[in-house]
């Protein structure tokens, strides 16, 4: 899918380099934990957003902050994937790897599909940091990466030579050796660099020094493909032609944060963030606490628990009491939910799911907090549970999670996950003006049935079954709640069994009539037979793998969930209309055992739980299965469906 | 005596509005039944606690009691303000949420001795820390009541309860010495049955702003009934109770014959006949430093052997949700809310 032309010579004018265009390229910088490439990859990312590309990114780290140096356990990574049209994951594989140490190209290699580019620092390829994952002999040297196309680079070497004049530190110098190949690979792709050099001097404004070696490094590395003769091609990736509209990168976290400002600002109520820092998300911890202008107050409590405990306890007194976590935290805060399940406060509960069970997989992503949000509490216990299915699509579902907080007087659990979380992707920024209006009105007058000038707590709207939020400061409506169980309407303690059983059952009816949209099936042919139906961050897989298929010659339609419970009503008709419904999912089929036990559908279960989102290139493989025992081939195996192509 | 530095000083319930209205402590009653055993120390604590409110002046919906789970936490329900009857420990971390987000309630917290010091343990000594502008009263009866008699992180060593036959084997808790150890800028201990007592230290609770912390010693008389009587028995309790009184000197016994001096490390008890009066230590709870009040908590130990009771400590300290509200205040001043700007940020590409 690339096409070739010759441009003259540009700054050293003596010699030729070919740009060669593309439609998408896949790009993985893999280093020690220390080597900075997280930061790397999020500038590679920013200027590719700049010039306009569509892009996904996959960050993948270790949970220890520094793991020992040049080790496979301290490997860091960072993929990008770049394209002239609108992509759905971070790509399967790497087309280039760029390898600091050995480590990293030991840990990353078998990605590389043959004929991948490696770029590789060879200063780090010594006989010691060989050894220590294990390499006899340098791969680099040795033959073993015949079958790709290797570019040694001495960065740690050119890197010194271009900052020493500043008489900084080795030590300091050698640091900034990621800036020297974030600038190689610029050059490569014709990134702008503005955007890089205006971040340095920012992120270093009180280290000047440090700055400027930092930008030296990263047109150091620029310069270093321009006028040696080691790389004789350039790539050319065009802007995608995204819907109009005004753009910016954004990650999964920060579009959760900005949604919860946004519910906020839309609602007219102060924010009350009650957080305890857990990866992966802390983040949206940080990130509230940067905007009090929004009347945003964010308090860092003692535990998950207590986390949880203030947000309710402002959102009894009126504001919208929102937390924040992972798995192992929502396991701390299930008590808590369950009180504001009986108390009907509202309330919004993140969690960013991890690999588990118990400490898990703190870096990695996955989705086995399904049934956790789900059936998680003791007693009968419901709670609406939405998920986003796209780093940007977390703005729009916090603002949701808020809404139907908001209007039923529940909790409401938000999933989001590792590859949200970090991932990245262009946002088409919306309009203030035409987000929900999520305005309230708190009781003001008694409201008891039988006419006395009481006010009974428990008394309901008729559409939302949702009580009145009567909060303290308001004369005449002084009442009492808790997590004993409640008289209907009045609600004062009952321990009646009659009123208990009806008490479970309008609890449970008002979740269960909460409105939430339709779900939209994608069937470009309309003749579909099988239906591939996810959940959360699989979206992009989905998507692409769908795409793969259907770029064969295959007929799939994909439908994804972004409302977990209440499910949407047309589900139940939608998943009768295909001979087979296949459910991939990073858990060991949670969304297929809730769809079984509610539709009497036999659900085909795909689960992966690796910690890493699932590859379009496997999805559509097994999509393909699917399909060919779906619509079996004919006996001579003239119409067996195939793969054809390897393209999103 | 301390220094005064010269901070502004702002009392407990500012920001709380205010009322005419002359309340009966019958207007905080609500009108559930209360359902505590016969005997229970909590009633003489509820009735206290609706006889004072009225003395407070602020409105009775800006009044909020949060509890967590025991005999004692019921006592919401019996109270026509606001009331949040919360889960097992919790109702400091949910009071810190609410006093936060609003200042112009009155919150207190109504906890007992397993609630706030076994399952909610963490969360107290937080709230503490913080010192955070709510009212922590706690009922130590030194038993489980509600769970039916277990020993609690209060019942002295070697208890023989339903969970313990053969005797308790852990040490336990002097809530006094805890809250201090935390820094609780207000530590006060009362006694459920001292009605006139009671009130004072409530009364200075209230008043205080930050968190008060108020151990009240309440009589459980079916699981661990007669627990406090010696406190009680005329005289016995003269010759235990140590009063606590700002600026007079620390004297206790039928005849004021005993006193509190420095020892070699912390407080002594000596005979007033056998020292100089000048050595015996003068009660000022607002000295800054911790250590003095916490030498008054270690006195007695847990056979209420010596027990001071009044207001151990109390100092300024900025509570931690007027301070949450002043950083709010002061980003607000500098910064427009402009959310469309803080959706576009810096960087920004558009397709047309």
């Amino acid at each position: 899918m690339s096409t070739s032309e010759n441009t003259p010579g540009q700054a050293a004018g003596e010699r030729t380099t070919t740009v060669e265009k593309l439609d998408r390229v896949v790009i993985r910088f893999a280093g020690d934990s220390g080597d900075g490439m997280q930061l790397t990859g999020d500038r590679f990312t920013s200027e590719t957003a700049a010039f306009g590309n569509d892009l996904a990114t996959l960050p993948n780290f270790p949970a220890e902050i520094r793991a020992p140096q040049g080790t496979m356990a301290g490997v860091s990574s960072f993929q990008v994937h770049f394209a002239d049209y609108d992509i759905l994951t971070p790509g399967d594989r790497p087309d280039v790897l760029v390898v600091m140490n050995p480590a990293a190209l030991k840990a990353n290699i078998d990605d590389l599909p043959p004929g991948g580019t490696i770029i590789a620092n060879t200063d780090e390829f010594t006989k010691r940091n060989l050894a220590k994952v294990g390499y006899t002999d340098n791969p680099l040297d040795d033959g073993s990466l015949d079958q790709y196309q290797v570019h040694k680079v001495a960065m740690s070497t050119l890197t010194r030579g271009a900052v020493e004049h500043l008489g900084i530190g080795k030590k300091d110098a050698e640091r900034t050796k990621n800036m020297f190949a974030l600038g190689l690979l610029s050059w490569m792709y014709h990134r702008p660099t503005e955007g890089t050099e205006n971040f340095l001097r920012t992120k270093f404004a009180r280290k000047p020094d440090i700055a400027e070696a930092n930008i030296l490094a990263f047109r150091a590395g620029w310069n270093y493909g321009e006028t040696t003769e080691a790389f004789s091609v350039t790539y050319d990736v065009a802007p995608a032609k995204l819907p109009p509209g005004t753009y910016r990168q954004i990650t999964g976290n920060l579009a959760l944060a900005y949604g919860i400002i946004a519910a906020g600002q839309r609602s007219g109520l102060p924010v009350v963030l009650g957080s305890y820092p857990i990866t992966p998300a802390s983040d949206i911890l940080h990130e509230l606490s940067k905007h009090k202008a929004f009347n945003v107050i964010t308090m860092q409590a003692e535990d998950e628990i207590a986390g949880i405990g203030a947000a309710l306890g402002a959102s009894y007194g009126g504001a919208l009491g929102v937390t924040s976590t992972s798995g192992p935290g929502v396991a701390l805060k299930s008590e808590t939910i369950g009180l504001a399940v009986m108390t009907e406060l509202p309330l919004v509960v993140i969690d960013v799911q991890r690999g588990g069970p118990s400490t898990g997989l703190p870096t990695k992503t996955e989705q086995a907090d399904l049934l956790q949000a789900l059936y998680g509490r003791n007693g009968e216990s419901p709670v609406p549970v939405v998920a986003p299915c796209s780093p940007g699509d977390c703005f729009d579902m916090a603002l949701e999670a808020a809404r139907i907080a908001l209007t039923y007087r529940t909790p409401v659990i938000l999933l989001s996950d590792g590859a949200l979380a970090n991932g990245s992707e262009p946002w088409r920024i919306p309009n203030v003006d035409e987000l929900p209006d999520l305005t309230v009105t708190f009781a003001s007058e008694p409201n008891a049935m039988d006419g006395s000038n009481e006010f009974w707590p428990y008394v309901r709207d008729t559409e939302t079954l949702a009580r009145e939020w009567a909060i303290p400061g308001t004369p005449g409506l002084e009442h009492r709640i808790g997590g004993l169980e409640k008289a209907d309407n009045k609600g004062n303690i009952s321990y009646d069994p009659d009123n208990h059983d009806r008490m479970v059952r309008l609890r449970q009816a008002k979740i269960d009539g909460i409105k939430v949209p339709d779900v939209e099936v994608d069937d470009p042919t309309g003749d579909a037979r099988v239906l591939a139906l996810g959940w959360g961050s699989s979206y992009g897989p989905i998507g692409a793998a769908c795409r793969r298929v259907r770029r064969s010659g295959m007929r799939i339609a994909q439908a994804h969930l972004r409302y977990l419970n209440p499910l949407p009503a047309n589900l139940g008709s939608v998943l009768e209309r295909y001979d087979v419904v296949i459910v991939p999912e990073m858990n060991l089929g949670q969304l297929a055992g809730v769809l079984r036990a509610r539709y009497l559908v036999d659900i085909r279960s795909h689960t992966k739980v690796a910690g890493l989102p699932f590859k379009a290139a496997e999805l559509a493989e097994v999509f393909t299965d699917v399909i060919n025992d779906t619509e079996p081939p004919a006996a001579d195996g003239s119409d067996v469906h195939a793969l054809t192509e390897a393209v999103e | 005596m301390s220094i005064d530095l010269g901070l502004p000083r702002i009392g407990g319930l500012d920001g709380v509005p205010t009322t005419d209205e002359a309340y009966k402590a019958k207007d905080f009653k609500s009108d559930q039944e209360v359902r505590w055993c016969p005997g229970c120390g909590d009633y003489v604590v509820l009735n206290t606690m609706q006889a004072f409110l009225p003395s407070l002046g602020v409105k009775r919906e800006n009044i909020v009691f949060v509890s967590g789970i025991g005999c004692s936490s019921r006592f919401p329900y019996y109270m026509n303000t606001y009331g949040f009857h919360s889960i097992h420990g919790r109702a400091p971390a949910i009071a810190t949420g609410l006093a936060v987000a609003r200042p112009d309630l009155s919150v207190f917290v109504i906890t007992g001795d397993g609630d706030a010091l076994s399952i909610g343990g963490n969360h107290l000594i937080h709230a503490l820390r913080r010192n955070v502008n709510i009212k922590i009263l706690l009922f130590n009866n030194r038993i489980y009541g509600l769970t039916k008699g277990q020993y609690s992180p209060t019942s002295e060593e070697g208890k023989i309860t339903k969970s313990t036959p053969m005797g308790s084997l852990d040490h336990p808790f002097n809530p006094i010495s805890l809250a201090l150890g935390a820094e609780a800028t207000f530590v006060a201990r009362a006694l459920d049955s001292d009605k006139a007592g009671l009130t004072e230290v409530l009364t200075a609770a209230t008043q205080h702003r930050g968190s008060a912390f108020v151990e009240i010693y309440q009589n459980c008389p079916i699981f661990n009934d007669g627990a406090f009587d010696v406190l009680k028995d005329k005289d016995e309790s003269a010759r235990r109770i140590v009063p606590l009184r700002p600026g007079e000197p620390i004297v206790f016994g039928p005849e004021n014959e005993y006193a509190v001096v420095r020892g070699d490390f912390g407080f002594d008890i000596a005979k007033v006949a056998d020292i100089d009066p000048d050595t015996i230590v003068t009660h000022d709870p607002t000295i800054a430093d911790p250590a003095y009040a916490f030498a008054l908590s270690r006195l007695g130990g847990q056979d209420l052997s010596h027990t001071p009771i009044g207001i151990f400590r109390q100092v300024d300290r900025t509570t931690y949700d007027d301070a949450v509200r002043a950083q709010v205040e002061s980003a607000r001043q500098k910064q427009d809310a402009d959310l469309q700007a803080l959706l576009n940020g810096s960087d920004t590409w558009t397709v047309a």
